[in-house]
This record gives C-alpha cells, sequence and structure tokens, in this order.
C-alpha cells in the first residue's frame, strides 16, 4: 500500500505542524526497578529474571532508589516540579510482552511535571515544554517467527524477559508549536538535546541502536493561521536522530495529503519502517481508560523530601547550553563547527579527544570528517562506531609526530574498525609508518626524476609549480608512506 | 445513582478477556449497578475531611538500594511456559489480539 503524500513545501504552506514527543529511557541501574535481577544489555535470554519481573503470584516489587533518584535528576535537569507524593499505578493490558497483565507505570501523579527546555536549531532557540516525566518499567523483548519477521504475518512469537522490569522514565511534551518548516529538525534536535542532556547526568547509556533511548513521535496539521489542534498519529519506536527527523517529515507529508483530499486523519498508532522510511497503520488508539489505571496497591507512594531534591539539585551537572558556551570558547571553534560537532553527536567524544591530548581542530577533524561518514554508512551512532578519543588522540599524535600523514591514518583507522589492536600495533603490522629513511626517499626521488626527464627540465627553469607531478610520483613508489614537503624539499635539492 | 449500562459491561468484558454471553450480560449489567450504588453510598458517608485511600498503611518511601540479587536459572524461569522455544516463551500470535 503506498500512501498519498503532498509535497513538504505545499503541506507546509497550508497547514501548521503540532508535534510531542515522548521519548522513553532506560535507567543503567545494575538492578531492576522493582526487583534485583541483573539488567546487563545482550545476556542470555530469560537469564535476569525472577518470580517478580515475571509476574509470578504472590511476588511483592519493592522499588529501587537509585531509580527513584535519577528520575528526580532528570526531572530537575529538565526544569520540572518534583512531586511532594506522588503513586505508582498499573496500565492494564493483555499483551505477552508484560507477563503480569500490567505494566507499573504512573498515571496522574508523575514524580516530574511542568517543566521547560530549549533547542537550537539554525541559530534559532526553540522553547520545549515538558508536560511531565514519569517512572515506569521496561515490558519484555518479543521475536516474530513466521515468514515475515515482523508482526504482522507472524505465526506465533518468542518472548525473553531480561528486559522486563528494567526503569524507564517517559519524558513527554506538551504539544510542540511554531516551528513550521522547522519541525523535522527540531523534534531531531530535541531527541539529541535529551541525549546529551542524559549522558551529562550519567543517568543512562542512551544508545538509541540498542534501544535504551525510545522515541515516539506525535503529529498534527492544523490549517495555516487557525491556532487549533488537529487530530494526532502516534508514530511508534523511531529510533534514531535521523528517523525522527524523517518519520516527522512523512507524517506531515500525509496528513497535508489527507487533509487537502477532504479526509480527516485516524487517531491511530503508526509503524515506522526504518528501511523504506513510512508510516503504516497500527492500531486505533485505546483510551486511556481502556487501561483501566488503579493506584498499585503493592507499592507505597514516594514522598522525596525537599531537602532530598533540594540535594539533588545542588548536584546536577553543568547544563548542555552552558557547557556548549564554555567548551565552544576554550576550543575556539566557529559557530557552525561548534554546531556540526553537537549535531553529529561527537561533543563529548571532541572533549575527550583533546583531554588525550590532541588539538581541538584536529580532533573535531577526525570525528567530523571522517570518523562521522563511517558511522554514517554503516547505520550506527558515532559513539558506538567501536573507535574511542583515546585512540583517536593517539592517532593524532603519531601525525603530529611525522610518523603518519592524514592519507595513512585513515588506513589505521580502518584497521582500528576491523579490530587489529591499538593504533601502534596497526601501523607496525600494516607497516604504514612515514619512511624516514633518506636513501630510500633519495633514491625514489632520483627514480621519479629520471622517469620524468620533461617535469625534471621545467623545475630546472624555474617552474616550481611542476614538482606536483614528481611528488605524486615519488608518492606512489613509497605507497604513500612519505612526507609530502620532505620529498617536494628534496626535490627541489636535487634540481636547483 | 451510578448505574453500568449493558454495553459499558460488554466493553469491559471485553478488555479484561472475559467472554460473556447474551445472557450473562443481561444478567450481569444489573447486578453490577448494583454493587456499585452500594458503594458509592459509602462516598456519602464520608466527609470532605477523609481523603481517598489507596493504601491501608501509612507509609511512604519503602525503597531498596540498586543491588543485583541472583536470578532464577532460565530453566526455572521457563518451567511454568506451556511451550519454550531458543530459551524463550512461545506465545501465540500477536497481532489481532493486541490491546
Amino acid at each position: 500500500m503506498t500512501e498519498t503524500l503532498l509535497s513538504f513545501d505545499d503541506a507546509l504552506a497550508a497547514y501548521d505542524p503540532a508535534l510531542g514527543l515522548e521519548v522513553h529511557v532506560e535507567l543503567n541501574t545494575a538492578s531492576k526497578m522493582f526487583c534485583g535481577c541483573a539488567t546487563e544489555f545482550g545476556a542470555e535470554p530469560n537469564t535476569q529474571t525472577c518470580p517478580t519481573c515475571l509476574g509470578l503470584p504472590g511476588a511483592m516489587p519493592v522499588v529501587n532508589a537509585t531509580a527513584v533518584e535519577s528520575a528526580i535528576r532528570i526531572g530537575l535537569a529538565l526544569n520540572c516540579e518534583i512531586a511532594e507524593w506522588c503513586r505508582f499505578a498499573r496500565k492494564n493490558y493483555f499483551y505477552p510482552d508484560m507477563p503480569k497483565n500490567f505494566q507499573t507505570s504512573q498515571y496522574d501523579e508523575p514524580i516530574a511535571f511542568d517543566g521547560w527546555t530549549e533547542v537550537e536549531v539554525d541559530g534559532e532557540t526553540y522553547r520545549i515544554e515538558i508536560e511531565r516525566a514519569h517512572m515506569e518499567e521496561d515490558t519484555g523483548k518479543s521475536t516474530h517467527v513466521g515468514s515475515t519477521g515482523r508482526i504482522h504475518g507472524a505465526d506465533y512469537s518468542l518472548v525473553d524477559y531480561n528486559r522486563a522490569g528494567i526503569p524507564l522514565i517517559e519524558i513527554v511534551t506538551k504539544p510542540i508549536l511554531g516551528t513550521g518548516e522547522k519541525a523535522p529538525l527540531v523534534a531531531r534536535a530535541y531527541v539529541a538535546h535529551l541525549r546529551e542532556l542524559l549522558l551529562g547526568l550519567g543517568v543512562s547509556d542512551v544508545r538509541m541502536e540498542q534501544g535504551s533511548l525510545r522515541c515516539d513521535v506525535n503529529l498534527s496539521l492544523a490549517p495555516a493561521g487557525s491556532g487549533t489542534l488537529g487530530t494526532r498519529t502516534e508514530t511508534k519506536n523511531v529510533n534514531s536522530l535521523r528517523s525522527v527527523e524523517r518519520a516527522v517529515r512523512f507524517e506531515v507529508q500525509r496528513h497535508a495529503a489527507v487533509l487537502s483530499g477532504g479526509g480527516s486523519v485516524l487517531q491511530e498508532t503508526r509503524h515506522w519502517h526504518e528501511d523504506t522510511g513510512i508510516t503504516t497503520s497500527g492500531r486505533e488508539k485505546s483510551d486511556a481508560e481502556d487501561y483501566r489505571y488503579f493506584p498499585e496497591p503493592d507499592l507505597v507512594p514516594v514522598a522525596p523530601s525537599r531537602e532530598w531534591v533540594e540535594s539533588l539539585r545542588a548536584s546536577l551537572p553543568e547544563p548542555p547550553r552552558e557547557r556548549r558556551a564554555r567548551l565552544q570558547a576554550a576550543w575556539g571553534f566557529s559557530d557552525l563547527e561548534m554546531r556540526d560537532t553537537v549535531g553529529a553527536g561527537a561533543l563529548s567524544l571532541v572533549e575527550e579527544t583533546i583531554a588525550a591530548g590532541a588539538a581541538p581542530q584536529a580532533a573535531r577533524k577526525w570525528w567530523l570528517a571522517d570518523l562521522a561518514r563511517r558511522a554514517n554508512d554503516t547505520g550506527v551512532e558515532l559513539s558506538a562506531l567501536g573507535v574511542t578519543p583515546a585512540q583517536v588522540a593517539e592517532v593524532q599524535a603519531l601525525v603530529d609526530a611525522g610518523s603518519l600523514n592524514d592519507k595513512l591514518a585513515r588506513q589505521v583507522f580502518d584497521g582500528l574498525l576491523a579490530g587489529e589492536g591499538t593504533p601502534a600495533e596497526i601501523v607496525a603490522a600494516r607497516g604504514l609508518a612515514i619512511v624516514s629513511d633518506e636513501g630510500a626517499l633519495g633514491a625514489a626521488v632520483d627514480n621519479a626524476i629520471a622517469a620524468n626527464p620533461d617535469v625534471a627540465d621545467k623545475i630546472r627553469d624555474g617552474k616550481v609549480a611542476a614538482a606536483g607531478a614528481l611528488i605524486g610520483a615519488v608518492m606512489k613508489e613509497m605507497r604513500g608512506q612519505a612526507d609530502a614537503n620532505r620529498v617536494r624539499e628534496l626535490i627541489l635539492e636535487k634540481l636547483s | 445513582m451510578p448505574e453500568i449500562s449493558r454495553d459499558e459491561v460488554a466493553h469491559l468484558a471485553d478488555l479484561a478477556r472475559i467472554d460473556l454471553t447474551a445472557e450473562e450480560l443481561d444478567h450481569l449489567a444489573p447486578q453490577l449497578s448494583v454493587i456499585l450504588e452500594s458503594v458509592a453510598s459509602i462516598s456519602g458517608v464520608a466527609g470532605a475531611d477523609v481523603p481517598p485511600t489507596s493504601h491501608a498503611l501509612p507509609l511512604t518511601n519503602v525503597f531498596r538500594d540498586d543491588v543485583v540479587t541472583p536470578s532464577l536459572t532460565p530453566e526455572q524461569a521457563l518451567s511454568g511456559a506451556p511451550e519454550v522455544e531458543s530459551q524463550r516463551f512461545s506465545v501465540p500470535r500477536i497481532l489481532g489480539d493486541e490491546q
């Protein structure tokens, strides 16, 4: 089924988009939200379960204190009010990802509410109002077995409950209005901003590719200038920054086509298809009352003392905006360089690379010009590429010492990504170091001069620019492992 | 006076995965209405100074430290599963039954 789409520009000429983002963050606690099971990612299936997270009769949950502390810190970092008293609630539904047949969540009493944060897109600041941040638990992981490998057309499903019960914080924005054509970028910038903020708080690994930060995108359109809100759709599990941007763009175009054709948008959840970049109809959205929320009788209320909240507030790290301003000044980056660095998710990587000894511009160059492209090619986040800031600093140190040039350094990165060891080991194993043996270099220069007598004559006549051809020949003979500046000097010496 | 309609009972039964016949719905809807009325009469007794209660004990902040404790073995965890495959719980197809 192909959806009719309106062009993005036409859609924005006729309609105002309203965004709403729901972000689920898996906390990085050692144990689960309500039991002592481990939370390690990638463990063998069903090895991190117990009667509580399997929902066995008689099992009693107890709240993880660190998870509550992280929830409060997230709330404070988002300028939220922290509830003086709040309860957990049961969200009842039948779906095998929760063996209890309910998810322990919070309903009308979230631990954090009424906050705000700001994101920047193309130099413009957008204020995002935070509706709430509440505590809940993650669900199990289903693998669908059948001809399609997807939930549609599956014959049956296999469930691993290792993830069931891992603490989750759901952060919900109020409708974000007034973004116009920037809606896809604002959505993306908000998720990137949250990721940076959460990383700074140290409360989550925020690895989108591992599902520790997941995003649901709500979108609606209203006639331009009407100041109303249209019917929204909720696109579930949009799990990369790029996909957040694409999903918003797709839904804007799809809604606009439906509305401009005289139709009405169905309030429903949509499935996001990473491979084709489209959404398809999921299910009609259940009314909240269909979940029959009620206060969780097995957990007593959470009432964070004001002393506790204030001590957590005092321990918050530097907010991302202030941190960016400080780092930009220290590194001497232009606004554009800084924006690209943040946009690529490279801020901390660049910071750590500089801390490990690299010059700011060199650190930026490797992460943004080279490694970001490789990460993009393989579809992983930069931080998950498999190259560490310490390694980048080590490669740059070899360049600074004249042992590598940029071209050879790129081959060292090839080796790092192929798991061939440390930069020094790769240089040795691949024989990449620049040859500083003047004898070998001199012989290669002599060969190049002998093979290109016409070029040599031009240089003797003072046409120094012609040296490039000889440098190329020498570099070829040296398999790139020569310092081009030194080669040039040698050529000019010999032909002067 | 609280009253629950036959349609509401049918909807709730559907949400709770209880298969009720037309006769059972006819029978249950008026009964549930009577129960709701009885419960509502308690609200009439409670004054404004009596807040709604969800927990029997006046406790808050019962927490545990974030410490890992031993889990079940996968064999133990899966011992009650009607069907097991690849060390996972095998469940009937999900879609069409999704809430």
